[in-house]
């Protein structure tokens, strides 16, 4: 009879496992420990709430959360509204075109962060592309001011996270068998209402789905709304940053970061619970 | 129920169509009696699933028309068609409850909610599913699913029902018994119903009439008798029951099987005939004369196959082809390569 872990399956699997958990263990919790362990304490190295005092009261770290809390929703909303449609679009197509498709939404991917938050200022900045041409056709008089603004974070992290939305709700949008709205339609159901009936409820957890990934991507984000926000658009992560390499208020920094890890959280254990609910009403 | 709502015929004009080069329909004319349980039987590709689209308005024929009564519905959307349909999957909306598949084509038709709830129960009662209003979907056994579908289905009391391999999900069965569920359900209902199988036994049991189905086109019409006994072509023939065919040639200006003979009445029309054997239309002869009119044959048995019932004989004749017999009733059953002398009766000829 062969001993110890041979015996049944559950173990072995569990030794398999151990490499990848001790990095995980090692590059993330002991960190995030670390961090939440320095949040408490003062530049001294006492034991102190001060960081986190500072965190919930200080006006301008407020707004901030405030400012994370506008731009997050606002593109969130954004995806959700122009994500819906071109998944749906995406969707319909005949099978052999949804590779090629799902490709072209996903090739934004293939170009780092950084250098398409440049791209979006060099389009919209005052004698961008965007400003240029509207004011050669003569629709506008002044440029407008859409780089170094919240609508300049907006346009850009909406370009970022839009793929984010799509993918997910796609996936439960092809999942719709196409018998569906074709018992719909027999059952007297006209385009309009079947959709609304029948397809749209059954994309909700696709689109919840693709709506908590793109609100916690949102929340954390920093490029885009350090360079395209021209320093009028502040958010968490850009206090981060300030607290660390500027001020090195490592205490505060680690509040803040603690407290953006818990506003995540919640986010996703909001949508887990909405998800819940939602399939207990459902099937 | 569907006293004040006579159901419609439906007639099918000239129906082409084509997927690409493919003509999965050719000019395809068929009428349906008001209340009739019309089967539409054929193999893959026979196009009997396209037609029954047709029908439901899912696609436009490339050419002919399409009437419920002597409206001209060809080219009105499903939503507006006024049909009941079952899909082969069912297609139960997950989402809602069995009341709320079944309130659906009423919500649809604008009908308030206390009727709405007299007639769920109405429809729930039809299909034994009394009760079951509250339940999910996935809740629910194959069966049940199945007989959810059949409620909405029929809930909105069309004057058509159309019905796509709504058992071919069920096992054998449950399938045998929903098949004289459906065809009570029917004659209850008085609805019109074009019924789409692949399944022949299940074609003969339930249908009025049955519309065999050939590479688009229909190659009989008939009550289940007549396709059963006489088949207009060999494809009807072969699709239809057990067969065995054995090749006819003309002899002395009659027709003849091997060195058989048929009975004068029969003439040679210079068309490649064949002789339909059914394996129950086979006498498994005694040694002794028969006292009916016969065509004997004499061959060895070449394989057996247990049936549960009974056992299938496969005989060989030399010279002229292979039949299948059912085995005696009780009693030693003959083995393989013994010698059988088997006897056709002359009012069982039939000839494709």
């Amino acid at each position: 009879m062969r001993p110890g872990i041979f015996r049944s399956r559950k173990p072995h699997g569990v030794m398999l496992a151990i490499p990848a958990l001790s990095l995980v263990a090692l590059l993330l919790f002991l960190p995030l420990i670390w961090l939440a362990v320095i949040s408490f304490q003062d530049p001294q190295g006492a034991l102190s709430l001060d960081n986190y005092r500072r965190v919930m009261r200080e006006p301008a770290i407020v707004a901030t959360y405030l400012m994370t809390f506008k731009i997050s929703v606002s593109v969130t909303l954004i995806c959700i509204l122009l994500g819906y449609p071109l998944a749906y679009m995406i969707a319909s197509l005949p099978r052999k075109w949804a590779v090629p498709a799902l490709l072209a939404v996903t090739l934004p991917f293939w170009t780092s962060t950084l250098v398409r938050t440049y791209a979006w200022i060099i389009l919209l900045q005052r004698r961008g592309v965007v400003n240029t041409w509207l004011i050669d056709r003569g629709l506008i008089d002044q440029p407008l001011a859409l780089a170094y603004s919240f609508t300049g974070v907006v346009i850009g992290m909406v370009h970022i996270m839009l793929p984010f939305f799509v993918l997910p709700l796609y996936a439960t949008l092809s999942s719709i068998d196409s018998s569906f709205m074709r018992a719909a339609a027999s059952l007297g159901a006209g385009p309009f209402r079947a959709f609304w009936t029948v397809y749209f409820p059954l994309s909700l957890p696709g689109v919840l789905a693709g709506t908590v990934l793109v609100l916690v991507l949102c929340l954390g984000f920093y490029v885009t709304p350090a360079l395209l926000g021209g320093g009028r658009v502040l958010v968490i992560a850009m206090a981060i940053e300030r607290a660390a390499a500027q001020y090195a208020s490592w205490g505060v920094a680690a509040a803040l970061g603690i407290t953006l890890l818990a506003a995540t959280v919640l986010s996703l254990g909001l949508g887990w619970f909405v998800t819940r609910q939602g399939r207990r009403t459902r099937a | 129920m569907n006293d004040n709502k006579p159901a419609l015929s439906v007639e099918v004009a000239g129906i082409s169509k084509n997927y690409g080069p493919v003509r999965v329909l050719e000019r395809v004319e068929l009428s349906i009696r008001r209340g009739e349980f019309l089967t539409l039987l054929g193999p893959s590709g026979s196009g009997k699933t396209t037609l029954l689209t047709i029908l439901a308005g899912f696609t436009s024929p490339a050419a002919g028309r399409v009437f419920f009564g002597d409206k001209d519905v060809t080219f009105v959307p499903p939503h507006r068609r006024n049909i009941g349909m079952v899909f082969q999957k069912y297609a139960l909306f997950p989402h809602l409850s069995v009341a709320g598949n079944v309130e659906y084509p009423l919500r649809m038709r604008g009908i308030d909610r206390r009727e709405r709830r007299l007639k769920i129960e109405a429809a729930l009662d039809l299909v034994a599913l009394a009760g079951f209003g509250e339940r999910r979907i996935d809740e629910l056994s194959g069966g049940q699913q199945q007989r959810v579908a059949l409620a909405r289905a029929i809930v909105s009391e069309p004057p058509i029902l159309l019905m796509d391999e709504p058992l071919s999900a069920l096992d054998k069965n449950l399938r045998d018994r929903m098949q004289m569920e459906l065809r009570a359900l029917h004659d209850r209902l008085g609805i019109t119903t074009v019924y789409v199988t692949h399944d022949q036994r299940e074609a003969l049991t339930m249908s009025d009439r049955i519309a065999v189905m050939n590479k688009g086109s229909i190659a009989q019409l008939g009550t289940p008798q007549e396709i059963y006994r006489a088949p207009a072509s060999r494809f009807v023939g072969e699709f239809i029951g057990e067969s065995a065919f054995l090749p006819l040639k003309a002899r002395d200006g009659r027709l003849a099987i091997g060195d058989v003979l048929l009975p004068a009445g029969y003439v040679d029309d210079g068309e490649p005939r064949a002789l339909l054997v059914r394996p129950e239309h086979l006498v498994i002869l005694p040694t002794g004369e028969p006292d009916e009119p016969m065509l004997r044959f004499e061959g060895h048995v070449h394989n057996q196959v247990y049936r549960g019932e009974s056992h299938l004989l496969g005989v060989s004749i030399p010279d002229v082809g292979t039949v299948m017999v059912i085995g005696p009733a009780g009693g030693p059953v003959p083995g393989t390569g013994d010698t059988i002398r088997l006897g056709l009766r002359e009012r069982d000829i039939c000839i494709v």
